[in-house]
């Protein structure tokens, strides 16, 4: 199916709430059309293209609710997603927490897609890892990297009067190069909304520099250093830590934001000052849509982090409506604030310490901590008297993004991250952190 | 306490029906001829319906019950040498033909970059077959009040004997899968799989602590049959610490004893860092099994294929060459499989229409084969595919997929209990906690459920903070002993995430309880704020 405009989208949701007499029905419709590319070994080994759109029905008789979802829309499936979802919600037992769906809200558009982005061809796609391709090839070099641009739209209804649409288009690239002798790893990642942000031969000269300087790494011994972490470094560390904002886990007992004795610790200093945090879904270099799908409320531009102190947490409608708090949709994206300096600049700054420019494999060790383990990966360098002195093995750590974000010592300017595991976009500087836990040496290039 | 409201059974209506093989058949050749017509030289096509149901709980609520189905035509090609892929959703014979056009058209865009010729292993066409996941329920004839009941139950038990909070979930997948091809096969396929994840939390509020315990149960290939939880499918763990199930499961004595289990761990000794002997549970097992010895031996990446995304392997071509390649302690056997009855990666074809099969990849602890595709058996002298090639919808492009990859049971008649006694300073570990390893599979920790000390072979008590740490090589060459096959079960993954796109697949890991002499264990408790 194509990509569908703003009327033909508000004629499926109308069909679909009229072909129900629950007491409410709630309908989501995303389409997508995904190009990629995947190489490895300096060759093309997959790529493709994707349609699909996907219709979820949700509907509700008094607190009982059903959802199910669809990906065909002739007026046979349509009828029948919809008595599916009736009889789902007929047959569930009541919920008690259950809330009735917002009303009509006011959505204020974001910039989230670019035409440009949404004309990438199959030849565009063969282009941009021709670059990485010959590149490596030249210079004796092994790349693997991946491709991918989507166009989509996402439409929200209720019958309650709300009505939202609005087209993305988003782009990612990422790219790492091996040294022929395994010897050596380098790795880039761009995303961007706007194709005419992206420039396939400067991040592959990114990696190719990173695979070339990493090469005869020694080994340091794990402990606590100084390190500097490039945003691909903190960017899973970060998301993990937000997705522990939630304000009912912390108001049951179960989160790193629980008081002693009950309630949260919202308003308290747990980071160093230099730490401001806030999501936005209108910031240009990280558009997100502008209503959170989940509750249908519009987003806001909300401080997560200011200051140093928890500023607001992340409320279910009803946990908000149970606390008494105005609920607002969830964020979609997170921005951090930072400073002008270059991440050259912060290295020229240490006397002695690690350079991450990639951390991989996170996954929380505890909970009551924020406790994660994970490496580092495709370049970790030693710095010394403000140079890098030479490529170091790989380290597993295990830290808390709460310490990391309390031992800030130097800050730099922010650059536009996708998270790995993560589902934000991101816009994170470079930091100077004292102490960051290494407890072992991993063999992995 | 049951949930007190339903009516009858879900309508099964269109669930129940599949799609007609001989429509499906049409279609698959309006796909092949199209992509033929294009220039391809081969061509297959996969007509999924994927039909899952989520059931989610909270305490004593039901929070969400969800259908989701998604139907269409995957096709991909080889033309000018290289590989092309389509999907679409328009299960028509003008969109699948199209789709299988934009197949070829890709294939072209990247023959130019193509340097290594594909060699694809013969495959004999089986002509029209089915085959269908072996079980006696089926998820989607159960009434939703039988279920909804089940979970609620279960976190009632559990919230009775301790937890302050209880969540269960039910995740049943059918995928109704048709794969036809060039080389003459046309099969029919109908797979099933259920998942039921717990965790109860227990909060002392008093001090600001809460622990977690987690499902010790494994997702399975098999029916609603899973839930019988029959009294000669039940095990007590060594020293009777706890329940463990086989081929079926008690869920509501399990979130029993999670409940308990959790709050024991609020008063649990903290471990001392050190080296200990593990006494490894195959429900702890079966993870580091699939992280250290499941994704190095995955031959897509010892080629590179996953250089970008999951990593490469230590467990390189030139080590295998060797033939004395020492992976681990002569005890280690480990076999991979897609045939094992009840196993999350059982199917009778793989996604690339290649029997399913079951070969050795560990060998008296020498690495001795990889798991492989069509295109890659060539690379290790193989003249035929393992039947390891997977894709988790019909949008998806398939590629080489783990297989179950198990550790054979010891030879030597040995019990957990008669493990532990042979250890004078061990910890055992229970159940799935937290993972992570590196790109080339080196250096891994993890952590389990539950755990216990053991001292001068006798379990003393509970610990907490306890996680592993260890390099591959060395902790399979720590391996001193293997319980034997009365102990054997397996635990699995429902939702491994591998490739780019991700994808995710569901494979199993058998075991028996193992012990691995000296390994680092450290304390991850820490203060933060």
């Amino acid at each position: 199916m194509k990509i569908l405009n703003q009327e033909e989208t508000r004629r499926i949701c109308e069909r679909v709430m009229a072909l129900t007499k629950a007491d409410q029905c709630i309908v989501k419709l995303n389409g997508n059309r995904t190009g990629n590319i995947r190489y490895a070994r300096n060759n093309v080994s997959t790529a493709g293209l994707l349609e699909d759109t996907q219709l979820s029905v949700s509907v509700a008789y008094g607190k009982r609710q059903g959802t199910a979802t669809i990906n065909e829309f002739d007026d046979k499936s349509l009828e029948k997603v919809v008595r599916r979802a009736e009889d789902l919600a007929r047959l569930a037992p009541e919920n008690p927490e259950f809330v009735p769906a917002v009303g009509k809200q006011m959505y204020k558009p974001s910039e989230t897609y670019s035409k440009k982005t949404a004309a990438i061809d199959p030849e565009f796609r063969a282009q941009a890892a021709a670059y990485s391709i010959e590149a490596s090839r030249k210079s004796k070099l092994v790349c693997a990297g991946f491709f991918t641009d989507r166009t989509s739209f996402t439409t929200i209804a209720n019958s309650n009067g709300v009505f939202g649409h609005q087209e993305e288009t988003t782009l990612d690239f990422t790219c790492t190069v091996r040294t022929e002798d395994g010897r050596g790893s380098g790795w880039v990642k761009r995303s961007a909304t706007d194709v005419s942000r992206f420039d396939a031969r400067e991040a592959s000269a990114v990696a190719i520099e990173k695979a070339l300087r990493s090469v005869d790494a020694k080994a340091l011994e794990p402990g606590r250093y100084t390190v500097i972490l490039e945003p691909a470094a903190t960017s899973d560390l970060i998301g993990f830590m937000l997705s522990g904002f939630n304000a009912r886990s912390a108001d049951e007992g179960r989160s790193f934001l629980s008081k002693k004795g009950g309630g949260n610790r919202l308003g308290e200093k747990l980071f160093d000052q230099q730490v401001n945090i806030w999501a936005d879904p209108w910031n240009p270099d990280v558009p997100v849509l502008p209503w959170d799908d989940n509750t249908m409320l519009p987003r806001e531009r909300t401080a997560l982090i200011k200051d140093g102190r928890v500023a607001a947490l992340d409320y279910s409608l009803y946990w908000a409506g149970k606390q008494g708090v105005r609920p607002i949709g969830g964020h979609g994206n997170m921005i951090m604030a930072g400073t002008s300096k270059s991440t050259a600049e912060l290295i020229a700054n240490t006397k002695k310490g690690v350079l991450v420019t990639r951390t991989w494999y996170i996954r929380l060790v505890d909970p009551q901590s924020v406790l994660l383990t994970g490496l580092t990966r495709d370049g970790t360098f030693y710095i010394e008297n403000g140079k890098i002195k030479h490529p170091i093995k790989n380290f597993r750590f295990n830290e808390s993004p709460v310490s990391m974000l309390n031992n800030i010592e130097e800050i730099g300017k922010p650059q536009v991250i996708a998270g790995d595991e993560v589902q934000y976009s991101m816009l994170i500087p470079p930091m100077k952190v004292r102490d960051f836990n290494f407890t072992s040496l991993s063999d992995a290039v | 306490m049951l949930v007190p409201v339903f009516g009858n059974a879900i309508a099964a209506e269109e669930l129940m029906n599949p799609v007609a093989p001989a429509f499906k058949k049409s279609l698959a050749d309006a796909a092949l001829n199209s992509a033929t017509k294009a220039g391809a030289s081969y061509c297959d096509v996969r007509i999924g319906r994927y039909l899952n149901q989520f059931i989610t709980t909270r305490n004593l609520n039901v929070e969400n019950i969800v259908n989701t189905e998604s139907s269409g035509v995957g096709v991909r090609v080889i033309a000018n040498g290289a590989y092309g892929f389509a999907s679409t959703n328009d299960m028509s014979p003008d969109g699948v033909a199209n789709a299988a056009r934009q197949a070829v058209a890709i294939a072209r865009a990247n023959a130019r970059l193509q340097t290594e010729p594909l060699h694809m292993a013969p495959v004999q066409g089986v002509g029209e077959v089915s085959w269908a996941t072996p079980y006696t329920r089926d998820w989607r004839t159960v009434p939703i009040k039988e279920k909804a009941d089940m979970l609620i139950a279960a976190n009632k038990a559990g919230l009775d004997a301790g937890a302050s909070f209880m969540e269960s979930r039910l995740f049943q997948v059918n995928q109704q899968k048709y794969f036809a091809s060039t080389d003459g096969s046309y099969i029919d396929q109908d797979i099933h799989r259920l998942w039921a994840p717990l965790t109860a939390t227990a909060v002392d509020k008093a001090t600001n602590k809460f622990r977690t315990r987690d499902s010790l149960a494994a997702p399975v290939g098999m029916g609603f049959e899973y839930f019988d939880a029959r009294p000669e499918h039940k095990v007590q763990a060594a020293g009777g610490v706890t329940t463990l199930y086989t081929r079926s499961y008690d869920l509501i004595e399990d979130a029993r004893a999670a409940g308990r289990q959790a709050r024991e761990k609020l008063g649990a000794k903290s471990v001392e860092p050190g080296k200990y002997d593990l006494v490894l549970s195959p429900e702890h097992l079966f993870l580091t099994i699939h992280e250290s010895v499941g994704h190095p031996t995955e031959l897509d990446r010892v080629l590179g294929y996953e250089a970008n995304y999951a990593g490469t392997s230590f467990a390189s071509l030139d080590k295998w060459r060797t033939r004395k390649f020492k992976f681990g302690s002569e005890r280690v056997n480990f076999i991979a499989d897609k045939t094992t009855p009840g196993s999350l990666g059982a199917v009778g074809y793989d996604d690339e229409g290649v029997p399913a099969k079951r070969w050795d990849i560990i060998k008296d602890g020498i690495l001795v084969n990889y798991q492989a595709t069509r295109d890659q058996a060539h690379i290790i002298g193989e003249k035929e595919s393992h039947g390891c090639s997977y894709a988790d919808s019909w949008s998806s492009v398939q590629f080489q997929r783990m297989p179950n990859v198990s550790l054979a049971a010891g030879k030597e008649r040995l019990t957990p209990d008669e493990m532990v006694k042979d250890v004078k300073k061990g910890i055992y570990i229970l159940g799935r906690g937290s993972y992570s390893i590196d790109q080339q599979r080196y250096n891994f920790q993890f952590g389990g459920q539950l755990y216990f000390e053991i001292k001068n072979g006798k379990i003393t008590g509970p610990l907490e903070d306890v996680a592993y740490q260890s390099n591959t090589q060395e902790f399979w060459n720590a391996c001193s002993a293997i319980c034997d096959e009365r102990d054997w079960r397996m635990g699995g993954s429902f939702f491994d995430g591998k490739g780019q796109p991700s994808q995710v697949s569901a494979v199993s890991h058998g075991s028996s309880t193992t012990r691995f002499n000296g390994v680092n264990v450290i304390n991850t408790a820490r203060k933060i704020g």
